[in-house]
């Protein structure tokens, strides 16, 4: 199976310290990083009482079906997203083609700011992802997989 | 697209329940819902019309246990069956690692279980997938119902790659669970061979 993501530790650290950076920077409620096909990878903020798991999902699924508007208007893709709530608001956009960025705000802050902050972030992210894509390619180990047996697998639904 | 996490020890994994309209893929992700334990799932989620017709997908993260230490989970989705939803179903295939396809028995759903069948080989390989590579399993749901085509029919119109096959009745969980064991199996099996 090709194209698949990989997260390690020190990765997932400076992914996470981007997020926190940009929760400060931007006066944000809440900033989350997910995969475009629908996986957390960090969030930062306030995100005790956000199902965090069902938004990344249909926050990939949103970008997804803006992505086939786009192709059908011959548009590369729209990169950036808002949407504009009574308490709260969301922006996203498209990071190095491959996550999307969240930003969950509320009066505290402006689309100005969180557009502004975000850019910044954006580098940053794309910087380390792009990092992230390289070692991934050239860690042939992968341990766990290479050490999973059938018999672990076949355990898994031995219950 | 499988996600290895290895900072927070999880393996990541999509399944998608294709199959044509109306023939228990929903039914098939609500029972899973209600019969697994609450700290084993998450909210399912349902992009569906007034008329509960699924609209874009229905969504179901579930995790499956642990493999030397790292949490295995799986998100479940199910493609609206409808033939004119075929822009979402391509969607929903984006990054898939498994393959359900939902068939239903009745022998005048023949036709639209072919013309679902025929649309999931082209959407993959659109994706740039191989519905003869990819994890895939057939499930042929509403087996009670007496309009059931006789199974050999349908293993020659659904499964010439004779894959596993489950007989179901979503409706009462027959087979639901070993159809999801099967799909699930076969996918981590496939990561280990990738990686």
């Amino acid at each position: 199976m090709t194209n698949q993501l990989v997260m390690y530790e020190e990765e997932l650290q400076q992914i996470n310290s981007v997020c926190e950076q940009l929760h400060r920077d931007s006066n944000a409620k809440a900033v989350l990083v997910i995969d475009k096909n629908g996986q957390a990878i960090a969030a930062a903020g306030e995100v005790e009482s956000l199902d965090v798991t069902s938004l990344s999902s249909l926050t990939a699924g949103n970008v997804a079906a803006t992505g086939g508007i786009a192709s059908l208007l011959a548009e590369k893709e729209f990169a950036g997203q808002f949407h504009e709530g009574e308490k709260t608001n969301v922006h996203l956009s498209i990071v190095a083609g491959r996550v999307i960025l969240v930003v969950l705000f509320d009066t505290r802050s402006s689309l100005g700011l969180v557009r502004l902050r975000v850019k910044k972030a954006s580098v940053e992210l794309a910087r380390i992802l792009d990092d992230l894509v390289r070692k991934s390619a050239s860690d042939k180990s992968q341990t766990i997989l290479a050490e999973i047996t059938d018999d672990d697998i076949d355990n898994l639904f031995n219950d | 697209m499988s996600f290895i996490n290895y900072a927070q020890r999880e393996i990541n994994c999509k399944i998608v329940y294709y199959g044509p309209g109306l023939c228990g893929k929903t039914t098939n992700l609500q029972y899973i819902y209600n019969k697994t334990n609450p700290e084993a799932k998450g909210k399912m989620i349902s992009l569906a019309t007034e008329t509960e017709r699924t609209l874009f997908f229905d969504f179901l993260p579930l995790s499956l246990g642990e493999i030397r230490g790292f949490r295995t989970r799986f998100h479940l989705y199910t493609v609206p069956g409808q033939v004119f939803y075929d822009a979402s179903r391509k969607l929903i295939l984006k990054g898939v690692d498994g393959v359900v396809f939902v068939a239903d028995s009745q022998i005048e759903r023949m036709e639209a279980n072919i013309e679902s069948y025929e649309n999931l080989r082209d959407n993959l390989q659109e994706q740039g997938y191989s519905l003869d590579k990819i994890p895939y399993v057939v499930q042929y749901n509403k087996r009670d119902l007496p309009n059931a085509a006789p199974l050999t029919e349908l293993e020659e119109v659904c499964n010439p790659r004779k894959v596993n096959s489950f007989e179901a009745v979503a409706t009462k969980g027959v087979g639901v669970f070993d159809t999801l064991k099967a799909v699930a199996k076969l996918v981590l099996t496939e990561l280990k061979r990738g990686g």
